[in-house]
């Protein structure tokens, strides 16, 4: 976000081209893009920047909540934050990596069918995807929690069968859990995806066929790599979210599978140990940023496309 | 829980209408953003405050007795809202509305005052973290009446004046029948911001539907028959206070020591894989009642009115190990800057008459402060008939709801914790319950 703040402002100055314009009215031409950023500077200023101050403050403060926090640039706050928490660290990320990868495979094929073969009735099933999402994130992991309990709708009739053992279940574990986090993202993997495959000129793919490439080769080689700006976007959009979400692991979850974000909360919340907590997720937020450049960087859109 | 309107909801109202900075928020911040000040007195600029209050108010100060006294003359409103926990308070389901609840609307109809009643906590750490970043800047939480258990969160609310001193004059039926273990109670001496509720006891619940031999210790719940289906509370008064009497510790004197052998039994519970599904809240409860749960620590009311009004639960049974168990009290307060102080005491009063004390009672199968409530209990046994009868005998005969003089020495007192133990004992439970 940061980025294309500092990136877009220059950018939407005039180019600096000697001859083209008069300089005595350059001043006044060049304040309007200011002008018109302004309000979105001054709501990230607001709500971005003063708390993420505000953060890095209370990051380093030291105390407890009856006595109230004092400054104390206390940086082993967060020498304490990662190695208290390595291990939570790690299951978030290993938790992400898996939950972008299944989301990933199970939105590619919806997001190319309604690219491809949804014809008019696109908007519908776009529509029909996101039709769940009109309910609160909350309530519908709730619901996902009736829906996987022991004696549910699923597991329930499973059971009854003789399908499944009696003491067979999946609520509470880790599978919950990268489950409900998979549902939860999901339209975030389909529509970036949806977005750059629906781009794709047709015509290269018959192009393809004409020079005798198998469907899976033009697969492959024609829409496979016009959409990796799409799986690029997905990616992100997806393992973020991920890497912080706590509601799934606190719903849906038992021991054994908190992660980054419960501790947060439980830093919180329960310990009240607002430093700890804030330095914490500072922390989450470094690596994160860390890791979405890098990975920019890697595998960014501009290498893929021109490749 | 829908009888509330966003629109007639007064809080709502304040909440949209009102500034919810401070004037001194906003110039610190302001100052902090202009960037006028170095970076080191920016990242000092944004502290936490919390100082700890050992005197009462001032004069003409909210909770002061001049304070009251100008309540009283603008009079108890007409309305009240009043936040609980789940299943703890009398309900027909035969009918819809307010009506749903007698003995609030028994009150609603003899004062005029309507009552938003919301069952909104799960958890006292939970709950106190939402209202607290109000209480710290001097706002309204929106509630006038809450409910906390003796624990630590309401010891640091007292001691942060966080809640209003309570007026002796407005609760009469307090003083006639508040029941002796009720009255000036060591976490609030002289009731000054207290009145309890009801009080109950941590044990274990099970389904006998699952669970074929009583549950008698909280190692019982290793069993590897149960797996999957046993859950632990996530507050530490409760599952280390039941860990700390398994060892033989008395809850109330146990040292950081003592404390370091019950973590180190807690812990055997995340060490047996696949064992617990939870540390729960709550929760545990529509947990048990889907039969996620098949043995589980409970609150003793919790289970004991699913089993006696639900004829689904009939198989649930409740006992306190024979180690022994925990008792709770969950006492009514009323957070800073509520806005209907008098009728919320009132409200408070209302049920320590022992008539709606004892339709909580009937209901709740929890133990009441209003000793008086037994006896209209007996009477009503006695006059009901068919089910009823046995419903209402088994709770008057209950040791859950009426200790008897051979459960009263298995149930214990919570530990109170002081200055730096807080943090020692943060460190020690709270990452269990995580893991």
């Amino acid at each position: 976000m940061e980025r294309s703040v500092q990136s877009d402002l220059p950018g939407l100055a005039p180019p600096d081209l000697p001859g083209l314009a008069p300089p005595e009215r350059r001043p006044r031409r060049s304040r309007a893009p200011y002008g018109l950023a302004a309000p979105a500077l001054v709501w990230l200023l607001v709500l971005f920047v003063i708390p993420m101050i505000a953060m890095a403050s209370l990051s380093l403060q030291e105390g407890n909540s009856l006595e109230g926090f004092r400054q104390t640039f206390r940086f082993a706050n967060f020498s304490d934050a990662i190695s208290q928490n390595g291990e939570f660290l790690i299951r978030s990320f290993r938790n992400a990596a898996i939950v972008t990868g299944i989301a990933l495979l199970l939105a590619y094929p919806v997001a190319y069918w309604i690219a491809f073969y949804a014809g008019r009735f696109k908007n519908v099933f776009l529509f029909l995807l996101l039709l769940p999402f009109f309910i609160s994130f909350v309530i519908r992991t709730l619901a996902w929690s009736f829906i996987l309990s022991d004696n549910g709708i699923i597991f329930g009739s499973l059971k009854s069968i003789g399908l499944l053992p009696e003491n067979y279940r999946v609520l509470g574990t880790t599978v919950a859990v990268v489950a409900g986090i998979t549902y939860n993202l999901l339209p975030f993997t389909i529509l970036p995806l949806y977005v750059s495959l629906e781009q794709i000129d047709h015509r290269l793919v018959e192009a393809a066929k004409d020079l005798y490439a198998s469907k899976t080769k033009a697969f492959l080689k024609v829409v496979l790599p016009l959409s990796m700006p799409g799986v690029f976007a997905a990616v992100l959009l997806t393992s973020i979210p991920a890497i912080g979400d706590y509601i799934n692991a606190s719903v849906l979850g038992g021991p054994g599978t908190a992660m980054i974000g419960n501790v947060i909360q439980s830093e919180f919340l329960r310990d009240r140990n607002y430093p700890e907590a804030t330095a914490l997720a500072l922390v989450l937020m470094a690596i994160m940023l860390v890791g979405a450049i890098v990975y920019a960087r890697v595998l960014g859109t501009e290498r893929i496309t021109e490749g | 829980m829908n009888d509330r309107s966003l629109w007639t909801d007064p809080s709502w109202i304040r909440g949209m209408t009102q500034r919810r900075m401070s004037r001194r928020d906003v110039l610190r911040y302001a100052g902090a953003g202009a960037g006028a000040l170095s970076l080191s007195a920016i990242l000092a600029a944004c502290g936490v405050q919390g100082e700890a209050q050992s005197t009462g108010p001032t004069a003409g100060e909210e909770g002061s007795t001049q304070w009251w006294a100008d309540m009283k003359t603008q009079g108890p409103g007409d309305h009240v809202n009043f936040t609980n926990w789940p299943a703890y308070i009398d309900r027909d389901f035969s009918v819809d509305g307010p009506a749903s609840r007698p003995s609030l609307y028994a009150f609603t109809q003899a004062t005029g005052i309507d009552v938003t009643y919301r069952a909104d906590i799960n958890d006292n750490a939970d709950f106190y973290a939402t209202i607290r970043p109000a209480l710290e800047s001097g706002q309204d939480t929106g509630h006038d009446i809450i409910v906390m258990s003796n624990f630590q969160e309401l010891t640091e609310m007292i001691e942060l004046g966080f809640l209003i001193e309570l007026d002796p004059e407005l609760r009469p039926n307090f003083d006639a029948n508040v029941g002796p273990s009720f009255k000036d109670p060591a976490y609030d001496p002289g009731n000054k911001y207290t009145m309890a509720w009801q009080s109950g006891a941590t044990g274990i619940g099970w389904n006998t539907k699952y669970v074929d031999e009583p549950i008698t210790s909280i190692m019982d719940l290793l069993n590897p028959k149960y797996a999957g289906h046993v859950a632990m509370f996530n507050n530490a008064a409760d599952s280390a206070g039941l860990a700390m009497l398994e060892l033989g510790i008395t809850p109330e004197t146990s040292t950081p020591d003592d404390w370091q052998q019950a973590a180190d039994l807690l812990t055997q519970f995340n060490e047996a894989s696949g064992q617990l599904r939870g540390w729960m809240d709550q929760a545990y409860l529509t947990a048990i009642e889907n039969e996620d749960l098949w043995a589980t620590m409970a609150w003793s009311g919790d289970i004991l009115n699913d089993k006696l009004y639900f004829p689904e639960f009939a198989t649930f049974e409740f006992s306190v190990p024979d180690a022994g168990g925990m008792i709770f009290v969950d006492n009514c307060c009323i957070p800073n800057k509520a806005a209907n102080p008098v009728g919320a005491m009132m409200l408070m009063d209302w049920y320590y008459d022992p008539k709606y004390a004892a339709m909580l009672t009937e209901w709740n199968a929890y133990v009441s402060p209003v000793p008086a409530g037994g006896k209209i209990v007996q009477a009503d046994a006695d006059a009901a008939k068919g089910a009823n009868k046995e419903v209402l005998q088994t709770i008057a005969d209950s040791p859950y709801v009426f200790p008897t003089p051979e459960i009263e020495p298995k149930l214990n007192n919570y530990r109170v914790l002081e200055g730096d133990e807080v943090q020692t004992w943060n460190d020690l439970f709270n990452p269990i319950f995580l893991a």
